[in-house]
């Protein structure tokens, strides 16, 4: 079996306000392969992005990482001092693709500008060099390398999306996290980015965490699936199991509340309620208010991630 | 056949782009962005007609038409059989908004942070005059709240915007444009901005809505799932026009338009197994601008089948490929 290149184990990150302790992320475990894309799905505010964040280790203030560890091919990082983290880590060990490419660029410098900074910093490239290395990369994603010229203003979305694409590989690291990086495209180009990401898997043997609460992008493109509930992972494992036979209430009620668009749907269906407040996030387990098959025993005590069947986890009094 | 709600006839909007002082001294030409660019359709009633297409084919522009907060450049509009193309005075454009209603996109933006949500909902009331009472006012607020089901509507009067989910907001929204009884209602991208659950949950009360009410839609989206399960007709809009229109189910699982095969095929597809299969999207290029609209049919330069000589040069008509059935392409039927 490939060893894992990302291990997580009981990670916990804090934001800590005025108002109180939102737990965004709460013990959650998981591992990634190498070469496998994992879907990370949840609704606005359960944390999927404050992980995606704190997995490069650098969670947005007031966030702070409580407990818990990361380690990227063997390498704990929780706990590492920010110069380090910077010079050896971020970028050439773990990179992210950011949400929203239209405003990840700067606009006042060159695209090319922009890309190489992390060559000429990181690996002490020569700036004919890293221009170089640069064009191969856009070269790569399928973009003309004459774009190194050009201003962000002078691309379309679709095109910025691609240099950000472009600039996270450039240091060719072990992990890529995509945070939503579709959502703000037209159909048509997030079809071509996402054909882009799936090329790239294969070619390089990407091993990527793609973050979206799009559940019909998830299966697009994901290995393995992690359904986020309230800062808590309530499902994972291999993602046709996940898609086809899910285990959690939560993850079966998101599945149906999706409209096909082959398919004859009489009713929706939806959930009732609103996601907790994470300040007081409900006692046991964190869906039980919505849930309608909620038991005493739900209300008391958290549900761990058991198993379901082979490569596949859920956390449910239920099974 | 009775006569439709809403009637559009080869509506059209030129937004005019500004001369530099250097272009007006050299006499340049006045540009215009094409943002509505000749389009027909009608509604009947208790339908629900969706426009659809990517962001700039001139969707919410006609959305903005019908709720007459746009003046069109040409074309007309009628409602109920009624020419409304031209409101000459405040009054009638007022009458006007007592029939037609709009929902927006964003419930974040669309309702005033300092009214309380019974402030939100009599404002209507006491523009148009209705209830005499605030007693009366007041019984029409809390009616409204529970066709929406923010109930009980008694905890919900006093709070602001800010207190409620967005799922909460845009239901009092919908309350706010359903409070003074309209017959057709505009919903500009309703749900775009909620999540997955709720979606699901507003897309529910619209349709109970349709029934109880009897009301009629005009629904404008990018998302070809949720239209597909929430209209009856479809119409495809491509840089300022219609290309493709019919029975929601039709234009889905038959699409004709090289343009409308492309959108489908962009879809996600839920099917895991498939994950690591490539589908190409069968379309060139990226949507050139509205100020500079190609020559001939204007999907011609990202058209797979482009035949030179004929979709290059000449302006193919929107026909009735199949009863019910529009398309707006020289090669309908032949690809």
């Amino acid at each position: 079996m490939a060893k894992p290149v990302l291990e997580v184990k009981n990670l916990k990150m804090y934001y800590f306000t005025s108002r109180g302790v939102v737990k965004a992320v709460d013990d959650v475990s998981f591992e990634l392969k190498k070469g496998e894309v994992l879907g990370l799905a949840g609704e606005s505010g359960c944390g999927k992005s404050s992980l995606g964040f704190t997995l490069m280790n650098m969670p947005t203030p007031p966030g702070k990482i409580v407990g818990g560890s990361i380690k990227i091919d063997g390498r704990e990082i929780v706990g590492l001092p920010e110069n380090v983290m910077r010079r050896e880590i971020r970028w050439q060990k773990i990179s992210m693709i950011f949400q929203g490419a239209m405003n990840a660029l700067n606009p006042v410098y060159t695209v090319g500008y922009q890309m190489i900074e992390p060559l000429l910093y990181h690996k002490g490239m020569e700036k004919e060099e890293a221009l170089n290395k640069a064009q191969r990369y856009l070269e790569l994603v399928g973009l003309d390398p004459e774009i190194v010229y050009r201003y962000p203003h002078e691309l379309s979305g679709g095109m910025k999306q691609r240099v950000v694409i472009a600039m996270a590989l450039l240091l060719d690291p072990e992990v890529v996290i995509a945070d939503e990086p579709t959502t703000a495209l037209d159909v048509i180009v997030q079809a071509q980015i996402i054909n882009l990401l799936k090329k790239l898997k294969k070619e390089l043997g990407l091993s990527m965490i793609f973050i979206t609460h799009d559940l019909s992008i998830l299966a697009e493109v994901s290995d393995r699936l992690a359904v986020m509930y309230a800062g808590k992972i309530v499902e994972i494992g291999d993602s046709q199991k996940v898609y086809y036979e899910p285990a959690h209430p939560y993850t079966q009620r998101l599945l149906s509340a999706i409209p096909r668009l082959h398919e004859d749907v009489e009713k929706l269906e939806f959930i009732p309620g609103q996601p907790p407040n994470l300040i007081k996030p409900p006692t046991g387990c964190r869906f039980h208010p919505r849930c309608p098959y909620a038991m005493q025993v739900c209300k008391e005590q958290i549900p761990q991630l058991t198993k379901v069947d082979e490569d596949h986890y859920a956390a449910c009094w239920l099974l | 056949m009775a006569e439709p709600v809403l009637r559009v006839e080869n509506l059209k909007k030129y937004f005019p782009i500004k001369r530099g002082l250097l272009g007006a001294l050299r006499g340049e030409p006045h540009r215009y962005v094409r943002a509505v660019d000749g389009v027909s359709f009608e509604v009947h009633k208790q339908e629900v007609f969706a426009l659809v297409g990517e962001s700039g084919c001139g969707k919410t522009t006609t959305g903005k038409l019908v709720m007459k907060l746009l003046e069109p450049t040409d074309g007309k509009l009628y409602l109920n059989g009624q020419d409304v193309t031209e409101l000459k005075t405040q009054e009638e454009v007022k009458n006007y908004r007592r029939h037609v209603q709009m929902i927006f996109q964003d419930p974040f933006s669309s309702l005033n942070p300092r009214f309380r949500i019974y402030d939100v909902l009599e404002e209507p009331l006491l523009i148009h005059g209705i209830g005499e009472t605030r007693a009366e006012r007041e019984e029409l607020v809390y009616k409204a709240l529970e066709m929406v089901k923010i109930v009980p509507p008694e905890d919900y009067v006093g709070r602001h915007p800010h207190m409620l989910s967005g799922g909460q907001r845009q239901r009092v929204a919908i309350a706010r444009a359903l409070i003074l009884n309209p017959t057709f209602i505009v919903a500009d991208e309703p749900v775009s901005m909620l999540d997955v659950s709720i979606r699901a949950e507003i897309l529910e009360l619209m349709k109970d809505i349709k029934e109880r009410m009897g009301v009629t839609y005009l629904y404008i989206t990018h998302d070809l799932s949720t239209a597909r399960y929430f209209s009856d007709y479809i119409a495809v809009m491509y840089l300022g026009r219609i290309v493709e229109m019919g029975p929601a189910k039709v234009v889905i699982d038959n699409p004709i338009h090289p343009y409308t095969r492309a959108l489908l095929a962009a879809v996600p597809e839920p099917i895991p197994e498939r994950r690591n299969i490539i589908k190409e999207v069968p379309i060139k290029g990226e949507v050139p601008s509205a100020v500079n609209i190609p020559s001939g049919c204007r999907f011609h330069p990202r058209c797979i089948y482009m035949e030179k000589g004929l979709c290059d040069v000449k302006h193919p008509q929107l026909i009735e490929y199949e009863h019910n059935h529009w398309v707006e392409c020289w090669l309908a039927g032949k690809i």
